[in-house]
């Protein structure tokens, strides 16, 4: 490169992206109208994150419980490919993210690309869960009688997500994949004060060819958004993994008004392989019972 | 009602232009194609034509050596590679399976004889699942029921059959790699080259190179490799006869062995099945890839009350199917894979009629080259008869009778294989008290012939032991 380019490309005004929800597949603003300052680790502005209402929490329930149907009845191979095919989106935007994860979380440009070449591996670890968790958590039971008896597990339905405060992209990544790899569909809640990387996951996830309404990502005051959710009746569960304790145990407790099923905030590293909890956290189990008769008047056997 | 002759169909053939065929080619050993070391070749050709297709090089013990050396080397690092790793590897391969998969799909149709149709609807969508299957089982390994952190065995040396030759090798070299073992892989003498374009997938995916080898060959290149004493794992899909020849080669050593053998399926239809969606099973179970299928469902047995009805439906729906060029897109029944094929299976239903049963096909016109064989059926068959016992592999199905489920049951149980049935009734507890009864490794009920990279596959009895497919799958390939 000549010195004469560097210098036009340093003299040109970049254009800055508007940040947008994603819901039932689209990227609206906030109903509201209104945004949030969102700024670097040095306090330096970032841009205007959409603050959204318990109106727009509403509507991403709808867009999810829409999208159920076809998400919990498409082939577990299928939404395996899908989830895949994130990975291969996000692969080829890594440079975007490696840049929103660092100013997001003050990271060194090298530790974010670690995490986001950690967040690419993990839909490509939970994009092969989907055709296995039912042979790990699923089978033939023995029943004492002429009874054929099989346990599989099915989604829940609608989870809400309180995503990591801390860890805005692969925390975030980590608990939205294995919540949709078992076919539920969900609300996530994006970190408060680094929204920005779960907003452009949006982006990547609207290319990836997931149905909309499958994932939808809310950004603003995450008790604010979380209060109306934990008390949905058409949600069927949360995790409250970007909760502090007070407002887990304030959400629990609204949560407990449909028995939504709960997930803790805990500690987690994310940067580690994790197990299967996540994936089971948001599974019924499913006993299907079937007489297998005898053979014929005689009932002989061989 | 429908005959062949009242619906002309144009012809439809599928391009054989999207499949570049080169004139020769080479062993694949350590990332590299290479000559035999004696320098033999043989040619492959298409059996609806009998035109050669390529000139493969010929494999013989110095190249097993060859390659099994390169795979031992290979292993070290492969092993050592943390499965998610291994996994983006085998991800990598599907994806470019499915990129690739009507190229490959005519080049299959080509070299095996059989349909468009089949190649490109069932082979080649199930090899690419076979691999983004156990793709994700290669950093899974701890949750799949054999303990923390199970390792593999080492190089694996897999023989491959020409029925199914790209899915064949799909569900040998997929867990396989998963697992972190290295392969020579030794595919079937008529049909070489989907495994060989296979090596251009490996090429193409990046993979490392010696963590597959591919060697063309016969029986001896076979034999030399389940031989080769730094082989860990054998497995081989082929004839019952070979798989007792393998089970004794390996006796006295360490080596662990799979071995997918022959088949006799029987197909049983109760009175009270639907006989439309009946008939629909029979044939596919039968005519399926020219019936050249170790799971087919080679014995009809049919409750007596509706032998008549059914045989009639049958036989007016035989009498639809189409038979000619493997590329047409309406073809139903393709080529016989090669000469000595269908000459085993003409002289099985020549003693199928000198026995005493009843031979029907439907008006059918054979091409005048290639390896043909009408759609047969036989009636007034007994369990003695030679075309009730032995696997015939070809499009020929046998027509036997019952009266009660336990005759149906006793009739099916009643041969040296184990290997797939089906059953056909309306009755939910009568599909699963005849299953349980039922000595064979997949039980299709109300259907017939599906396959599933999730679904363990495999025999009892002669039919062969191991399975392949699904969780199960893995445990071939690990130290357990």
């Amino acid at each position: 490169m000549s010195e004469k380019t560097d210098k036009t490309e340093q003299q040109r005004l970049s254009v800055f992206k508007t940040y947008k929800l994603y819901v039932g597949g689209k990227f609206p603003r906030s109903e509201s109208g209104r945004v949030y300052e969102v700024t670097d680790s040095k306090g330096k502005w970032l841009a205007n994150a959409p603050l959204s209402s318990r109106k727009d929490a509403r509507d991403a329930v709808v867009a999810a419980r829409k999208a159920f149907g076809g998400w919990s009845g498409a082939t577990a191979y299928n939404r395996g490919q899908i989830l895949y095919r994130v990975a291969e989106m996000l692969e080829g935007r890594r440079d975007q993210f490696v840049r929103e994860v660092a100013d997001a979380e003050g990271l060194s440009k090298s530790k974010a690309a670690a995490v986001v070449d950690a967040a690419i591996d993990r839909w490509v670890w939970y994009a092969g869960w989907t055709d296995k968790i039912a042979q790990v958590v699923g089978g033939g039971n023995p029943v004492a009688g002429p009874f054929f008896n099989l346990s599989t597990p099915e989604p829940t339905g609608v989870v809400t997500v309180l995503a990591p405060q801390e860890s805005s992209f692969l925390g975030l990544v980590s608990v939205i994949a294995p919540v949709i790899a078992t076919g539920n569909t969900v609300v996530v809640i994006a970190s408060e004060k680094s929204p920005l990387p779960a907003l452009s996951l949006g982006e990547v996830l609207a290319t990836s060819d997931l149905p909309g309404g499958v994932v939808n990502v809310l950004s603003g005051k995450t008790a604010e958004i979380a209060a109306p959710l934990a008390a949905h009746q058409d949600v069927n569960a949360i995790d409250l993994a970007g909760a502090d304790d007070v407002l887990a145990k304030e959400l629990e407790i609204a949560a407990a008004d449909n028995l939504k099923r709960v997930v803790r905030p805990q500690a987690v590293d994310y940067s580690r392989t994790p197990g299967i909890e996540r994936l089971t956290a948001f599974l019924e189990t499913k006993t299907v019972w079937h007489p297998t008769g005898a053979l014929g008047a005689s009932g002989s056997s061989y | 009602m429908a005959s062949a002759s009242a619906f002309e169909y144009a012809p439809a053939p599928e391009s054989r232009s999207v499949v570049d065929i080169a004139p020769s080619y080479g062993l694949f050993i350590d990332g590299e194609f290479t000559e035999a070391a004696d320098g033999k070749v043989f040619k492959t050709v298409s059996p609806s034509t009998e035109e050669v297709l390529s000139e493969v090089a010929q494999a013989g013990a110095e190249d097993v050596d060859r390659a099994v050396k390169a795979a031992r080397r290979a292993f070290e690092k492969w092993s050592a590679l943390p499965g998610s790793e291994r996994a983006k590897y085998l991800f990598r391969i599907a994806r470019i399976i499915q990129e690739r998969s009507r190229e490959l799909a005519v080049l299959e149709t080509l070299d095996n004889g059989k349909p468009i149709k089949e190649t490109r609807d069932a082979d080649l969508p199930l090899v690419a699942a076979h691999f983004f299957y156990y793709a994700g089982w290669a950093d899974k390994l701890d949750h799949a029921g054999f303990g923390a952190n199970p390792r593999p065995l080492g190089v694996a040396g897999q023989v491959i059959p020409w029925n199914f030759p790209l899915l064949m090798l799909a569900w040998k070299i997929a867990p396989a790699l998963a697992t972190g073992n290295t392969v020579v892989l030794k595919p079937a003498e008529t049909t070489p080259l989907s495994a060989l374009f296979f090596a251009d997938i490996c090429r193409q995916a990046g993979l490392p190179k010696g963590v597959v080898n591919i060697l063309p060959g016969y029986g001896d290149a076979g034999a030399a490799l389940v031989e080769h004493p730094d082989v860990n794992k054998v497995a081989f899909t082929g004839s019952t006869a070979v798989g007792k020849a393998i089970a004794r080669q390996v006796a006295g050593t360490d080596k662990k062995v799979t071995l997918e053998l022959g088949g006799k399926g029987a197909n049983i239809v109760f009175d009270d099945a639907p006989i439309d969606q009946a008939v629909e099973g029979v044939v596919t179970g039968i005519f399926f890839n020219q019936g050249q299928v170790c799971c087919a469902g080679s014995r009809l047995l049919v409750q007596e009350s509706i032998h008549d009805e059914l045989l009639d439906s049958l036989k007016r729906r035989l009498s639809t199917l189409r038979l000619g060029d493997p590329l047409d897109k309406n073809t139903d029944i393709g080529a016989i894979n090669s000469a000595e094929q269908l000459s085993r299976i003409t002289s099985l239903v020549e003693q199928g009629e000198a026995e005493g049963a009843e031979r029907w096909s439907p008006a059918c016109e054979l091409p005048s080259s290639g390896y043909w064989f009408a759609p047969t059926l036989f009636t007034n068959v007994t369990q003695a008869h030679t075309i009730a016992r032995d696997e015939i592999f070809g499009p020929v199905l046998s027509v036997l009778t019952f009266r009660t489920p336990d005759e149906a049951v006793a009739k099916a149980n009643n041969s040296q294989y184990g290997l797939s049935a089906g059953i056909w009734t309306e009755k939910g507890s009568r599909i699963l008290a005849v299953a349980s009864k039922l000595r064979a490794g997949v039980i299709w009920s109300n259907t017939f012939n599906k396959f599933d990279p999730t679904s363990p596959f495999g025999g009892y009895k002669e039919s062969g032991f191991g399975r392949e497919g699904g969780r199960h799958g893995l445990e071939a390939y690990l130290d357990v």
